[in-house]
C-alpha cells in the first residue's frame, strides 16, 4: 500500500518529518485545515512550541476532528510537543491538549535550552543498536496508564511510549539519519490498515 | 555517549521555532499576552527598538532583573540581546538561563571589529544579516540561527525584504556555480569556504533564517514567509500597536496561513492602529541599524 501521511504543519519541524516520509515512500500532506485530514492513513505532530500549535488547533475544528480520528484507531504519532498535546494531563499548564493518551506529561522537564541534549538510547522494540536521540527543552511522561507500553526510558524517565495507535517520543527522531522511529510508526499504519 | 548543548541540540531549537512568531516584549505583562497570542519565544528587552531609536544614548544588554521576570512566567523559549563582540553579557545571559542570545546590531556594538565566538557558549545564538556573505560569517562564528537585518524600529518592511530577497538569490546563484567560481565567490562575499560549498551543495543555509526588522502587520509577516524566511520576529511592530493582543495574534495566524489571502483578509480586520511607521529614507547613515556588524 502507498502510504498516504499527513504531517500537522501549524508551526515546528514539519519539514523535517516530511523529508525522511518521503525518503521512505509516503506521499505526505501538510495538514493545516480540517479539510487536509480526509484520505490520510495516519498523522505526525511535530515538534515545536506545543503552546502555539494549542492555541492554533483550536481554531477552525482542526483539533477536534484529529481528536475524532484518534479515538477512532488513525494511527497518530507526537514527538516532543507532539507527545505534549497527545497527553490527557499536562503538569502546570491548563493549555490546549487532544486528550488521547493516558499519559501524565512534564514539560521543560530536563531544563531550559543550555540543559538540552543528545544521547544513546536504547530501544528494544528497535533492535540492539543504540538509537541517537536528541532532547531539546524535552518533556517526558512522568506517569502512564497500564495500557500504555513504555518503548525507552532515559535514567529511569519514561521518553518514548505506546498506546494501541497511539505513539509519542520525547525526543526528535526526524533531526537525525536513523530511520527506525519512523519505521515504527509506519508498520504502525500498516497494521492498522491491514485490518 | 550523552553530549549536553551539542551544535544539532542549538541549530535543533531553532528548527522547533520554525512557522513561528518570536515576540519583543518588555515586561511580564507583555509576556503573557504574547504567549496567550501563539508566540514560540519572546525576546526579553528593557526597550523595544523604536524607543531605542527614539530615546538615542548607548543600548546595553537588559536589566537581568527583566529578563528574569519575564522567565518566571512564560514557558516558551526567553531569548535575550547582547551588544555584538560583548561576549561578557552574553555569559551573563548564558548563566541566567535564557534559552537564546540575540548577537543583535539593535543594542550598540561594544566591538567594532570582532563577533563573539559563539563556540564558546552552551546557549545558542542568532545573528542578523542583510546578504549571504554576512549570514555564513556569523554561522562561521557558531551562529545557530540566522534572522535578516531589516531595519530595526521602523515598522518599515523594505529593508527585511530586500535582505531576504539578497540572501535567497545570492543562494540560488551559488547552487549554478561550477565548481572552479566557488572559491573566488567565497572572496567576494566574504565568507568561509566550506560553508560556500554546503551553499551550493544543499540550496539552502545550513540553520534556520527568520525575518526581522520592520515587521507590523500580519501581511508583512505572510510577504516575508513567501519570499522563504522559516519564521518571523515582531519588534516594535506588536506593542507600539494600539491593540497589541489582537495584532499579535493575527501575526501568528498570518505566519502559519501565509498562503490563504482569504484567511489574511478576515485576520486583518479590525487591529486598530498599527505602530508608526518611518521612511527610511529619512535616517541618516548613523540612524541605520543594519550597518551595525562586521
Amino acid at each position: 500500500m502507498k502510504k498516504c501521511v499527513g504531517v500537522l504543519a501549524l508551526q515546528g519541524a514539519f519539514r523535517e518529518h516530511r523529508q525522511v516520509l518521503e525518503k521512505l515512500g509516503c506521499d505526505v500532506v501538510e495538514v493545516r485545515k480540517s479539510s487536509d485530514l480526509e484520505g490520510i492513513h495516519g498523522l505526525i505532530i511535530p515538534g515545536g512550541e506545543s503552546t502555539t500549535i494549542g492555541k492554533l488547533l483550536n481554531i477552525d475544528g482542526i483539533g477536534k476532528k484529529i481528536k475524532e480520528l484518534g479515538t477512532k484507531d488513525l494511527p497518530i504519532f507526537g514527538t516532543c510537543a507532539g507527545m505534549i498535546l497527545l497527553s490527557k494531563t499536562i503538569i502546570g499548564s491548563d493549555q490546549y491538549s487532544l486528550d488521547l493518551m493516558d499519559t501524565v506529561v512534564e514539560r521543560n522537564a530536563f531544563g531550559r535550552q543550555v540543559a538540552s541534549f543528545e544521547t544513546d538510547l536504547i530501544v528494544p522494540a528497535l533492535g540492539s543498536n543504540s538509537l541517537r536521540a536528541i532532547f531539546i527543552r524535552a518533556p517526558y511522561l512522568r506517569e502512564v496508564a497500564p495500557n500504555v507500553g513504555i518503548l525507552a526510558e532515559y535514567e529511569g524517565k519514561i521518553v518514548f511510549a505506546r498506546q494501541g495507535n497511539l505513539l509519542a517520543s520525547a525526543f526528535h527522531p526526524e533531526l537525525t539519519s536513523d530511520q527506525r522511529v519512523h519505521k515504527y510508526f509506519l508498520d504502525m499504519i500498516d497494521e492498522h490498515w491491514a485490518k | 555517549m550523552t553530549d549536553i548543548a551539542s551544535l544539532k541540540v542549538k541549530t535543533g531549537l531553532a528548527e522547533m521555532l520554525k512557522g513561528g512568531v518570536i515576540m519583543d516584549v518588555t515586561t511580564p505583562e507583555q509576556a503573557i499576552i504574547a504567549e496567550e497570542a501563539g508566540a514560540c519565544a519572546v525576546m526579553a528587552l528593557e526597550r523595544v527598538p523604536s524607543d531605542i531609536r527614539a530615546e538615542g544614548g548607548v543600548a546595553r544588554m537588559a536589566d537581568p532583573t527583566i529578563i528574569q521576570s519575564i522567565m518566571a512566567v512564560v514557558s516558551i523559549p526567553v531569548m535575550a540581546k547582547a551588544r555584538i563582540g560583548h561576549f561578557v553579557e552574553a555569559q551573563i545571559l548564558e548563566a541566567l538561563g535564557a534559552d537564546y542570545i540575540d548577537e543583535s546590531e539593535v543594542l550598540t556594538p561594544a566591538d567594532d571589529s570582532y563577533h563573539i565566538n559563539k563556540y564558546d557558549f552552551k546557549v545558542p545564538f542568532v545573528c542578523g544579516c542583510r546578504n549571504l556573505g554576512e549570514a555564513l560569517r556569523r554561522i562561521g562564528e557558531g551562529a545557530a540561527m540566522i534572522r535578516t537585518k531589516g531595519e530595526p524600529g521602523t515598522g518599515n518592511v523594505v529593508e527585511a525584504v530586500r535582505h531576504m530577497r539578497t540572501v535567497m538569490s545570492e543562494i540560488r546563484a551559488l547552487t549554478l556555480m561550477p565548481q572552479e567560481e566557488l572559491m573566488t565567490a567565497a572572496k567576494n562575499m566574504g565568507a568561509p569556504y566550506d560553508l560556500v560549498l554546503y551553499i551550493a551543495k544543499h540550496g539552502k543555509l545550513p540553520v534556520v533564517n527568520f525575518a526581522a526588522g520592520g515587521i507590523a502587520s500580519p501581511a508583512d509577516a505572510a510577504l516575508m514567509m513567501h519570499l522563504g524566511c522559516d519564521g518571523i520576529f515582531v519588534g516594535s511592530g506588536i506593542f507600539k500597536s494600539s491593540d497589541p493582543k489582537a495584532r499579535a495574534k493575527a501575526i501568528v495566524l498570518a505566519t502559519t496561513h501565509y498562503k490563504d489571502a482569504k484567511l489574511l483578509a478576515e485576520i486583518s480586520k479590525d487591529l486598530g492602529q498599527p505602530m508608526t511607521g518611518i521612511e527610511i529614507s529619512t535616517l541618516d547613515n548613523s540612524q541605520r541599524m543594519q550597518e551595525r556588524g562586521w
